[in-house]
Order: C-alpha cells, then structure tokens, then sequence
C-alpha cells in the first residue's frame, strides 16, 4: 500500500480526523479596524439573488462581497510592502505545494486571558520547544490564544488606543523566520501582529518580517484547542484570485483519532 | 377645546387594522404647487405677476386680468370662515371611516374663497388662521386653524392625519453611532416618543457615547443585507417612524482618489441602505398607516444641501446625496400614505468637516428641526444657515448653482 | 331696455319622462334613445323628421351628440351638446328656439338622459371638474352634499332660515310626488321624519338630499304652424335668460345668476311675478329654491324664510310649485334632472299632466341651476312658457 492509500485508508476508518478551523463568514464578524483615514476592509455582506420566487422558482443562491482579509483568511507575501517584489507572492502564483504543511501550536491561553497585551516572545518559543521540540523547518506555527471563543466587542478588543489582542514581538518572528524556517504564522485574532503591534519596530512585526520573507499568515482562525502541540496536518488553499493578497478560506486540520 | 389625544392602547390582536387607504391625491399641475408649499410649511397661493390678484384653486390664468405669469407667494394667514358643514356621509373609502369632519367656506384675507378642512377650535363665523398641509395622499390641502393655538389643538384626529407627531409612537432611529443619531433619539424621546430603537452597526467597535445610549440600542448596519432584514422581522410591526440618520460624509472629488471604495460606502449609506431599509419595513410601514391614532406616519432621511449641487472638496459624497435624494422623492409615491420628509443639512459639526468654516450643523439643531418637521408634518426642511444659503440659491437659478457651487 | 327679439312663432311641445330607476345596467344612449323614440310616436313623425338635436348627459363619454348621431342613425343639420347639469333645459330651449326661429332647422328634439350605477354618482363627484377635483372633493369628499351643506349654513346664518323652513319645501314636494306616477318615492314625508332624518352633512339631511338615478326627458321645439299642422299641443316661449358665473365677487353663493337677469325676464315676457300661475325650480336641495323664490321675484332677499312660512307650496295651494314632486322626490337622473321642470311645466300648461292639473294653469316659470364647479352653481336660467 502506498503512503497517500495508507492514508486514504486511515481517513476512510476514522482514524484520521478533520478538525475545521474556521470561523462562519457573517456580516457581523469584525474586520481590521484601521483608522478612518485609511482605506477600509469590506466586511461580509450577502445578498439573496433569488429564493425559490420569482426571482428564481426552484433555486436560492447569493451573491457576496467581502475583503480579501474578511473572516478566516490567509496573508499572501504581496499583501506587505515588505513582500511586494517577490517571485510568486499573490494568491494565484503561490505554490501549491505551500498550501497542505504540518503545524506546531503553541498554547498561550493561559496567558492570553491574563493579559490581553500579550507578547509571544523567542523565550516563550524555545520553553515549548524544550517540551515538544524543535520546530521543524516548513511548519506552520500558531498561536493558540483561545481568542476564538470570544465574539463582538471581546473578540475585537477596541479600546480608545486601537485593538488589545496577543501577538508576537520582532525577535519572536525574526526567529521563527530565519532560525526554523517555519513557512508561516497563524493566529485566532484579526492580525498575525499583536493589537498593539503598530507601536512596535518595525511596526506588525509578523506582517513585515513573515512577508518579507515568502511565508504566509493565516488569521482569525478557530479550534486551535482541539489541535495536538504537533502533527497536525494543515490544509488552506487560498481563492486562486488573480493577483490577490489573500482571501477568506477554509482551513482545515488533520488529526491522528 | 380638543378632546387630549387618547393614550396608546395595545392592538386588538384579532381585529383587522383599519386599512391604509388615502384621500384622491389627483391634481392639476398647478394644483401641485400646493403641496410643494406646504412640503415646506409655507402658506402661499399663486399671485398675478401683472395685476396682484391672488389665486384660488389654482390657475393656469388670472381671474382678474388673464395675466399668465402666476409665481406662489407667501400670503397672509387671516380668514373668515362663512359656512360650515360636518360632514356625517361619504362615498369616500378614505373619508367615510373619518367622519365626522369638518369642512367650511373661508374668505381669505388675501382675496379669495376657500374651501378649508377645518379644525373643531375654529369658532362657527369665526376667524381663522389659514395653514397649508399635506394630507395623507400628499397633497398640499387648506386646513383653518383657530386663530390662537388652543389646548390639545394638535390632538384633533383631523389633525394627525396631517402631521407625524412624534409623541406616542415608536421611532427607529438607524444610526445610533453617530452623535447625530443620539441626539435625534434624545430629542424624540423628550417630544414624547413612546420608545426609540436606536440602531448600531459593528457593535463590536467601541463609539462614544455608548455608555449613555438613549432609547434601545438594536442590531442595525444598512450596509447589512441580513442586518436589515433581521431587524425588519423582529421590530418591523412595531415601528410609526424612521428617522435614517445615518450619513458617509468624505472629503474628495472624483480626481481626489484612486479608486471607488469611498465613493462605494458613500453610496452604500446614502443610497443602497436606505433602499434596503425601504424594501424591508416599507409594505410593513404602509400597511399600519391607518392603524388607530398612533398609526405608522413618516420617514425622515437626512440629505447632504450637496445633493442639489456639489461643493468641490465633497463632490462624490454629493453624488451619493443626489442618489439618496432622489430615491426620498420616489419613495414619496411607494411608501404613500407614509409622508417622506427630507431634511437638508449643510456642513456638519463633526470631525470630516474641521476644514469647514462655521456656521455647522450640531447634532442638536438637527434633532430640532427634525422633531419640528414631524409635528408640522412637513416633507422638506433645511437646516442650518449654509444649507439655507444655498437652498434659496437653487430655488433662484438651479444651473448658476452649480456653478458657483464650483467656486 | 332689452334690445332682444321675442321668440315669435316658436312653440315646445311633446314632453317626455321616461320613468327612473334608482340603478340601471343600460347606458346612456340607451337611455336617451328611449326618449327620442317615445317623442317621435308621440308627435307622430319620422326620425328623419327631427333636424335639430341638443343632447344634455354625464354619463355619455367617451361619446358626445356627435357620436350618437351616429349611434341613433340621425342626420340633423342643427345640434347642439349642452354640459350645464341643472341648467340645460332652460338653455336647451333657448338654443333650439332660436334655431328654429331662424330656419336652421324645423324640429329640435332637446333630449337629457343619464344612466346611474352603484358608485357611479361617487365616480362623477370626484372627477366633476378640475377646481372640484382640485378644491373640493378633497375635503370631506362630501360631494354636492357638503358644498350645499356649506351654503345652507351660510344662507341660516345670515338670514335665519330654521331647517324646518327647508322642511316645508320638501314635505310639500313630497305630498306632490304622491300623485306623480314615476315618482321613486312614494311614501309620505311628514315634517317630524323630515326633522328627525339621518344627518348627512350637516345642516344637510337626508330629506334635503336628491337621489340620484337613471332616467330621461325630452321635448321637441318647433314653430307654432309645425306643431298646429301635427295636432300638438304646445306652449309658446315669452321669455328666458342664462347667466354664468355670476356674482363672482361675492364671497359665498347666497344669490344666483337670476337675481341679475331677473328684470329682464319678466319685461321681455311683460308679466310680473304675479302672473306666473306655477313655478318649477330647480331642487336638489331646498336652500337653493328658497334662493330662487327669492332671485326670481316672489319675496325679497332673505324673506325666503317667510315666503315659505306663508305659502303652501303643493299642487292644490296658493303657490304650485314643483308639482311633479321635484328632484327631492322624483329622482335625481343626471343631466335629465335639469329638464324634469321643464317637461312637467309644459304637461300642466298644456292640460296633458300626469298627475292632478294645477288649476288655471297657463304660464309656468321654469329655473335652472347647475355645475358646482368648486364652491357654487355657475349656471343659471330661467324660461317663461304660455299655453299657446
């Protein structure tokens, strides 16, 4: 029996499990706030085209629009400035070899809830590697902050000097880029970059240093609780949008039952 | 003296609401003016250009001289009233479930006679104070008031279904984000509104005021297909008025941006919105136009004075404008009974307008105006001294407008 | 003085009522093709006799006297299309008089017919005229009801009419129309019930208010030789008047166009009040024939209170007045309501009633009224006729 049959095999038996990592496109899911100066993000909108009527007797179907970076989405080295000249860094040119990679999860929940401001350093990288191991090169690594559980206004975390959420410092994600070679970062917030990461050097570290060198975000991801430290085997295809920055998707894990 | 309005009662749940039916609406094209008159609360009558005879019904020629130059000009509000009658018996599906009302004869201190609907205070032979008003099928129609206002003068049925008074009934005010929606709630809360729903959208991002909401706070984004829908479905049978305050104010003109997505929101807010909203409450709203004295009665939309001609630094919110304007005046004819007031406003006290020298327009003398226009039962206001300005301008000479609008 | 010529050698004959009913699903032409039919058998002619025809009728359209030329199969070198509602006998007559005294035709047959359906008398008030449709039925949507109503206040203000004076003119319509053969309503009117009536639109009662209905009248107009030749009994034309829009100064309608031509009717005709043996007014409501008793002469202005207090106003009493039983009893059919006094007039002057003769009856009075186009009738007339 080949590999890919000895899997096929174990997923028909169950003993494979798809562990789905996305939150529900809706309209009210939050989107990036940015300041209102700066062009905005569309939030997910849906409108009926028809619904067994008139408009269409036996049928019901949508039209939607949405950002690029609207609900769980995937960053595409293009998306920073830090990334723009590179070979094959829109959603359609990407590699699709990129888009199926193990994961590491580094559980942060306990700390996440403590302190909303977070910060994923190198320290705390390498205490969880003493525990599971070096990251291997290739693999995503997410950040499990829980923050999925939240909604509205406590997912978002809007106060009147911009967004509290978690996220990694520039040494943390020079690390993860230059010294594991991971091929992205993936998180359960609204940025890769933590909510105050506009303060840090350069500002959104993640964006900057991920993107500038090839690697890929994903964002406002859920179900990071249910994935294994390691193994879990990643699936997320971006839309194959023609010069694309991104796009919502679906993420899923595979998991050993 | 009127009878006080009775307070509001719950609906029978098995009694068919009385249907929303409207008095004949049609009229000569010079009869017209008389709504257009009254749209603004102006009592006015056409006047010959040649010989000043004033004119009533109206003309399409003098009565006096054959002059055919006939402009509408404001005219005293005096009048006589020489007979009277009530009437107990129509043929009229609108009139028939209204009587009994009252109806006389007046000679208008400015010439004319007139036959006036006429309010229960006017004394038999009295004198009266002369009002133009719209009627529930928009049309401009002669309503004597007693010369004085008396107590509960407002209250008479015969009144109300000429004005959308505020007190009483339930409002949705859909921006309730916004200091200017706030203030409406505030302000219709205080002229008696009997609950306002207050809409907010992306209740997630923080906005001032939020601790101190007045009325209650609802889910409402109009840029929300299944917002709009979902509100219409939970609230859509207990709203009489809407007062759509949301407004997407944005510096720029069409060589200012790059791109369409301002120019995208703008029309989101100031047109698709409040379609949305109209799709989705509108049959809802018409039905219970005629539901008891506290029936559905109005929806105000807010309009930028840049719909009727764009001032430079906003020229495309003021396509947007001119889109929602127009989808206001149509309205008109789909939302009947329902009245459609537009309110123009001029620049805005708020932070997309700090390059804008005063006079501005505080969320205050907004929410006033609004509030006044509802209990006047008027269709257009205009707020503020800059909107005014440049109203009287676009009455003079639309195309010179626009041109020195350009600067 | 008048320079006027008399209608010399002219004479109306034939009167024809084609009983009413109360809703018809006949239209019209039917209607008023009955009528014609009837005064044909009657004065014993062709149709291709009759070469001037005047039409009177609301309920026509599309079609006017052109169009049923054609519908009746008629050619007549004369005709004539009257819209003056309550006016058109009087003017139909003076039309087709002068027509006929001036050799444009022989025989006119002056014809009004209406049809009257559930809600056609509705449809007819809301769209009677532009200032109406403007103006008036807007307000209240009372139709001729409120606008009387106005001017019945008005006219007890002034003058202090009590609705039993008003009372005293129907009830003795009423006792009129008891022995009028196609009279819709039949049952007596006493003046308790009269008083005691539905108020429709106040001070307008259900007794004051016409019926309307489906129905016709016509007459043919000829010259005096014509009809001695056919065997005819007729009526010779000694005067008439018409006025339009009159008194538009006055602020509210308490005069009609009479009070201004009424020194002329009587001098042309060269009889006073006190000659004329029976009046037929127009009636659809009663403060508009107090109106005329007192435009037309018989009491001064504002003593029509008075008159109507001292009169008795029924077929056998000092004043025969509305002998058929009026509008108020008879019905009210369309444009034929404006030709019902005029046919019962020339029926009791040519000893041919269809009821009791007034006694002595040989010059009638007979007034018109009509076209509350906004706030008043604008139309008025009256014809003084004799027994040839």
């Amino acid at each position: 029996m080949s590999t890919l049959a000895a899997f096929a095999a174990d997923l028909l038996a169950g003993k494979i499990k798809v562990i789905d990592l996305t939150q529900t496109l809706s309209p009210e899911f939050p989107t990036i706030a940015l300041p209102p100066m700066f062009g905005q993000c569309a939030p997910f909108r849906l409108e009926e085209i028809s619904r067994y009527d008139e408009r269409g007797p036996a049928w019901y179907w949508n039209n939607f629009s949405c950002g690029e970076h609207t609900g769980t989405h995937f960053d595409a080295p293009i998306h920073w400035v830090s990334g723009k000249d590179l070979p094959n860094n829109t959603t359609d040119t990407i590699d699709a070899q990129n888009f199926i990679a193990p994961a590491c999860v580094i559980d942060c929940s306990v700390q996440s809830a403590e302190n909303p401001d977070f910060i994923l350093t190198v320290d705390v990288i390498k205490a969880w590697e003493a525990k599971h191991g070096q990251i291997p090169a290739g693999n995503w690594v997410f950040l499990r902050t829980d923050w999925s559980k939240r909604s509205g206004a406590d997912y978002a975390n809007v106060k009147e000097d911009g967004a509290h959420t978690p996220g990694p410092d520039p040494d943390a994600v020079k690390f993860l880029v230059e010294e594991r070679d991971v091929i992205g970062f993936g998180v359960e917030t609204i940025g890769t970059d933590a909510g105050q990461a506009h303060g840090f050097t350069p500002p959104y570290p993640a964006h900057f240093f991920m993107h500038g060198k090839g690697r890929f975000g994903l964002q406002c991801m859920a179900n990071l609780d249910k994935l294994p430290p390691t193994g879990a085997l990643i699936v997320s295809p971006p839309l194959k949008i023609k010069g694309g920055s991104g796009s919502p998707l679906r993420v899923l894990a595979l998991v050993g039952a | 003296m009127s009878p006080p309005l009775p307070p509001r009662r719950k609906a029978d749940p098995l009694a068919l609401p009385r249907q929303a039916l409207m008095p004949q609406g049609g009229r000569s094209r010079a009869a017209l003016g008389l709504a257009a008159m009254a749209a603004q609360g102006r009592f006015a009558l056409q006047i010959c250009a040649a010989c000043g005879a004033a004119q009533y019904p109206p003309r399409d020629v003098c009565h006096e001289c054959l002059g055919t130059e006939l402009p509408w000009r404001d005219v005293p509000t005096g009048a006589a009233l020489l007979g009277e009658t009530t009437v107990h018996l129509s043929g009229d599906t609108y009139f028939r479930v209204r009587t009994p009302w009252r109806t006389g004869l007046v000679a208008l201190d400015c010439g004319p006679s007139a036959v006036a609907h006429v309010h229960p205070d006017v004394a038999p032979a009295g004198r009266a104070r002369m009002s133009l008003r719209l009627d529930r099928s928009g049309q401009g129609v002669l309503l004597a008031l007693p010369e004085r206002d008396s107590p509960n003068m407002m209250d008479d049925p015969m009144i109300r279904e000429m004005t959308c008074d505020p007190r009483g009934r339930r409002i949705l005010v859909t921006d309730g984000r916004s200091a200017f929606g706030q203030e409406a709630a505030r302000s219709l809360l205080a002229a008696g509104a009997a609950q306002v729903f207050l809409g907010i959208a992306d209740g997630w991002k923080p906005f001032k005021g939020q601790d101190n909401l007045p009325g209650d706070a609802v889910q409402l984004d109009l840029t929300d297909a299944t917002s709009v829908s979902e509100l219409a479905a939970e609230f859509g049978g207990r709203i009489d008025i809407v007062v759509n305050t949301a407004l997407h104010i944005r510096p720029g003109g069409p060589l200012d941006r790059r791109d369409l997505v301002s120019a995208r929101e703008e029309m989101e807010v100031a047109y698709f919105g409040p379609l949305r909203l109209a799709q989705a409450l509108g049959p809802t709203l018409r039905a219970r136009a005629a539901d008891g004295p506290y029936g559905a009665c109005a929806w105000v939309n807010i309009h930028g004075i840049d719909a009727l001609a764009p001032a430079p630094g906003f020229a495309l919110t003021a396509a947007a404008q001119a889109a929602g304007l127009s989808l206001s005046q149509s309205l008109r004819t789909s939302l009947a009974p329902i009245r459609v007031l537009t309110a123009f406003v001029g620049p805005l006290e708020d932070e997309w307008h700090q390059a804008i020298p005063p006079p501005k327009v505080t969320p205050t003398a907004l929410a006033a105006a609004i509030v006044r226009g509802l209990r006047e039962g008027l269709e257009e206001i205009t707020v503020g001294d800059i909107a005014m300005d440049v109203m009287r301008r676009w009455r003079d000479n639309p195309s010179t407008l626009a041109r020195e609008r350009a600067g | 003085m008048s320079r006027r010529a008399a209608y010399d050698g002219v004479v109306a004959a034939v009167p024809i009522t084609i009983p009413y009913e109360r809703y018809s699903i006949q239209t019209a032409h039917w209607w008023i093709g009955r009528a014609l039919a009837e005064t044909i058998s009657r004065a014993g002619i062709r149709k291709r006799d009759i070469d001037g025809l005047c039409v009177s009728s609301f309920t026509l359209g599309p079609d006017t006297a052109v169009g049923l030329t054609q519908h009746l199969g008629m050619s007549p070198r004369w005709l004539d299309h009257i819209p003056m509602g309550g006016a058109t006998g009087v003017v139909a007559l003076r039309r087709a008089a002068r027509a006929v005294q001036a050799g444009d035709a022989d025989i006119v047959a002056c014809v009004a017919g209406d049809t009257n359906g559930p809600d056609s008398f509705r449809a007819l008030v809301a769209g009677f005229s532009r200032f109406a449709a403007d103006a008036t039925y807007p307000y209240g949507a009372a139709g001729p009801n409120g606008s009387f109503a106005i001017l019945t206040d008005a006219y007890m203000r002034r003058y202090g009419a009590t609705r039993e004076d008003f009372g005293r003119i129907c009830v003795a319509q009423r006792q009129n129309a008891l022995s009028f053969p196609h009279a819709l309503m039949k049952r007596k009117l006493t003046m308790e019930e009269y008083l005691a009536a539905r108020m429709v639109s106040s001070p307008v009662a259900l007794f004051d208010c016409v019926m309307p209905c489906a129905g016709a009248e016509a007459f043919l107009v000829m010259r005096d030789d014509t009809a001695a030749s056919l065997g005819l009994a007729s009526a010779r034309v000694l005067s008439t008047i018409e006025r339009h829009n009159a008194f538009p100064e006055d602020p509210i309608q308490l005069r009609g166009g009479w009070a201004q031509d009424m020194p002329e009717l009587y001098a042309m005709a060269g009889i006073t009040p006190a000659g004329i043996d029976l009046l037929q007014t127009y009636d659809d409501y009663p403060v508009i024939v107090m109106m005329q008793f007192e435009d037309l002469g018989f009491c001064a202005k504002g003593e029509g209170p008075d008159f109507v207090r001292s009169h008795d106003l029924t077929l056998a009493g000092d004043f025969p007045h509305n002998t058929s039983g009026g509008q108020l009893s008879v019905g009210q059919a369309g444009a034929a309501g404006g030709y019902l006094g005029m046919t019962e007039a020339l029926r009791q002057i040519t000893g041919a009633p269809l009821g009791p003769q007034v006694a002595n009856a040989r010059t009638a009075l007979v007034s018109g009224f009509g076209m509350i186009n906004y706030d008043r009738g604008l139309c008025s007339g009256a014809a003084i006729l004799q027994a040839a």
